[in-house]
């Protein structure tokens, strides 16, 4: 077996507090990590989780507090020059230079990868029609849509031909047709070669682009595998069940053999089969009970990290140092807990 | 990588000079001001300055304050530069570069070097614009040389610093405002009435602040006067402004960024 792409041991971060007298921020805690040659690898997770951190640590932007970093083999503390010349970075906001052309962006990173004029050229105009730029290759890159821009900054990444691309949050903020469109790009890339690490926040992002996928939390990978594996171990879904009253919802509880909640739903685990959802439905019948609302949804990244974690999926990046450290705690338990 | 840091500050400088060519309102927005000054304080002072400047080595004030108005305009250009930079910063073009196997220092020597163009440029036009009202400079080619060294010094000086500025800036609006000392601070000196008349005080601050000796030196030089020591003085100014602009400006760059 080849070495891998990506080799991460014991990794920790920790940022200054905002505030002077509070511990510092810890975001990643002990991260460990190994991508394949050739291979997609998702960092799944919430904001606030760690996953930029991480990319920026990898891609040399910041330095490690503790821990073993390897990018294309080199150590990106020690051979950084050499972790760059290896990798591509497609950060979360596109970096492109809004008052040059696309053209001129393309021809920019040639010029910095010392391509030579012919052959940066050639780089640019290949890049530009494979990535359907074609038309708005002249025309300033404030011009461009988010799609575009987005597209534009990938194919900028591409003009150094690198082993290992990072993909910070790709599709965040694109409508369906240009996430789809990035999706081929991703594949197309991977077919030829090219190893992968995206971040993500959306579940179905990670299978359908993923060979592997890391659940990050709290500075933490709380669970890893294959798409196919991390699914087997989240439930299918859920039904909400809205009842008039407590006491309908009392009784329907008693006769589903589930805990009464507080309020006038009831949330059912549920596989996804049509089989499970008659079931419910026959038991509420025959004990005629009322039922106000029945929704039967799928999970979402909240229930994954429901699941995986025990707790919800933290929303905002602005939690204190004591809450991360109190999460992941939780984190960790409950993947001792799943472990079991 | 360090052989490349040649051609990689050459195509930072292209490309910053790029913007310029291609959007002429950052020229535009550096020659408007100062360009402002000249005409408005020539025509409008220029009858009242006569008195004024009676005894000096020219009456008319058109030659009095070009000197300061070129200077000045350095100080307008390295507002622009301030302004990019941080843009860059914010735009995540910087961060971009720094993951990138290009040499690391290429980055902003190049924005440097395209500010100077851009900033040669401005100066040229506010000459002739002076010209036309009526400036006529007497000076050697000696001292026109030295005046020249100096301003280019300062240039140096004053990018570097609105390198600094730009890098500093949480926001581009931040890193705008704080050039505008530099912009402001020739008005306190001897740049556009002598300082014999000023307050004590202010005559104090006037005639030991920076721009008064480069001010004085550079247009003593133009007009083929005697500037004595001020010239020394105006390039040890200028000499130590463009250290302390660049080692700022490095550490800046060079240390760790926040998340």
């Amino acid at each position: 077996m080849s070495a891998p792409a990506i080799a991460v041991e014991g990794l920790r971060k920790s940022f200054p507090a905002a505030k002077k007298g509070d511990a510092p921020k810890l975001v990643l805690d002990d991260l460990d990590l190994e991508v394949e040659p050739g291979t997609v690898h998702a960092l799944l997770g919430p904001n606030g989780a760690g996953k930029t951190t991480a990319v920026h640590i990898l891609t040399t932007y910041l330095r490690p507090d503790a821990g073993r970093v390897l990018v294309a083999t080199h150590d990106v503390v020690t051979d950084p020059e050499r972790v760059r010349a290896a990798i591509g970075v497609t950060g979360q906001f596109s970096a492109v230079d809004w008052l040059l052309t696309g053209r001129e962006n393309l021809r920019l990173m040639a010029d910095l990868n010392h391509l030579g004029k012919a052959e940066g050229r050639r780089v640019a105009a290949g890049l530009l029609e494979r990535f359907d730029l074609v038309e708005a290759a002249d025309k300033p890159a404030s011009t461009y849509s988010g799609g575009m821009k987005r597209r534009l900054d990938l194919a900028m990444t591409l003009v150094a031909r690198p082993r290992v691309v990072f993909l910070d949050e790709p599709t965040t903020g694109l409508d369906p047709r240009s996430r789809r469109t990035m999706w081929e790009f991703v594949r197309e890339l991977v077919a030829g070669g090219t190893t992968i690490l995206l971040t993500t926040q959306y579940l179905d992002e990670a299978d359908e682009l993923a060979d592997r996928v890391s659940v990050l939390d709290g500075g933490r990978i709380v669970a890893d595998g294959t798409a196919a594996e991390l699914k087997r171990r989240i439930p299918g879904g859920r039904i909400d069940v809205e009842f008039a009253d407590r006491g309908e919802l009392d009784v329907a509880a008693r006769i589903l053999r589930v805990p009464a909640p507080d309020g006038l739903t009831l949330r059912l685990p549920h596989d996804g089969g049509v089989r499970s959802l008659r079931a419910v439905l026959d038991a509420l019948d025959d004990a005629a009970v009322d039922v106000t609302a029945l929704t039967v949804k799928a999970s979402d990244l909240d229930d994954v990290f429901f699941a995986l974690t025990g707790h919800a999926a933290e929303t905002t990046e602005a939690t204190g140092a004591t809450e991360t450290a109190g999460t992941s705690q939780t984190a960790q338990t409950a993947d001792k807990e799943a472990a079991r | 990588m360090t052989s490349y840091a040649f051609t990689d500050t050459m195509t930072m400088a292209r490309r910053d000079f790029k913007h310029t060519a291609r959007y002429p309102m950052l020229l535009v927005s550096t020659v408007v001001a100062p360009g402002f000054l000249l005409v408005m304080f020539v025509t409008i002072f220029g009858g009242a300055m006569k008195g004024v400047l009676a005894g000096s080595g020219s009456t008319h004030y058109v030659d009095y304050i070009t000197p300061s108005i070129l200077i000045q305009t350095v100080a307008f250009s390295a507002q622009t530069t301030a302004i990019t930079v941080n843009t860059d910063m914010t735009e995540g073009v910087i961060a971009r570069f720094r993951t990138m196997a290009i040499s690391r220092p290429s980055v902003l020597t190049g924005t440097v070097l395209g500010s100077m163009l851009r900033t040669v440029i401005a100066i040229a036009m506010l000459f002739g614009v002076a010209v036309g009202l009526g400036y006529r400079p007497h000076g050697s080619l000696s001292g026109w040389l030295a005046a020249l060294g100096i301003t280019g010094l300062l240039m140096v000086a004053f990018m570097w610093l609105a390198v600094g500025f730009g890098l500093n800036a949480k926001t581009v609006a931040g890193a705008s405002s704080s050039v505008v000392l530099l912009e402001f601070l020739p008005f306190i000196s001897g740049a556009f009435v002598p300082t014999g008349s000023m307050p004590a005080a202010v005559r104090w601050v006037a005639a030991n602040q920076p721009f008064n000796p480069i001010i004085g030196a550079v247009r003593g030089l133009l007009a083929g006067g005697h500037v004595g020591n001020q010239g020394w003085v105006a390039l040890a100014w200028s000499a130590g402004f463009a250290a302390l602009g660049y080692v700022w400006a490095r550490r800046l760059y060079d240390r760790e960024p926040g998340r």
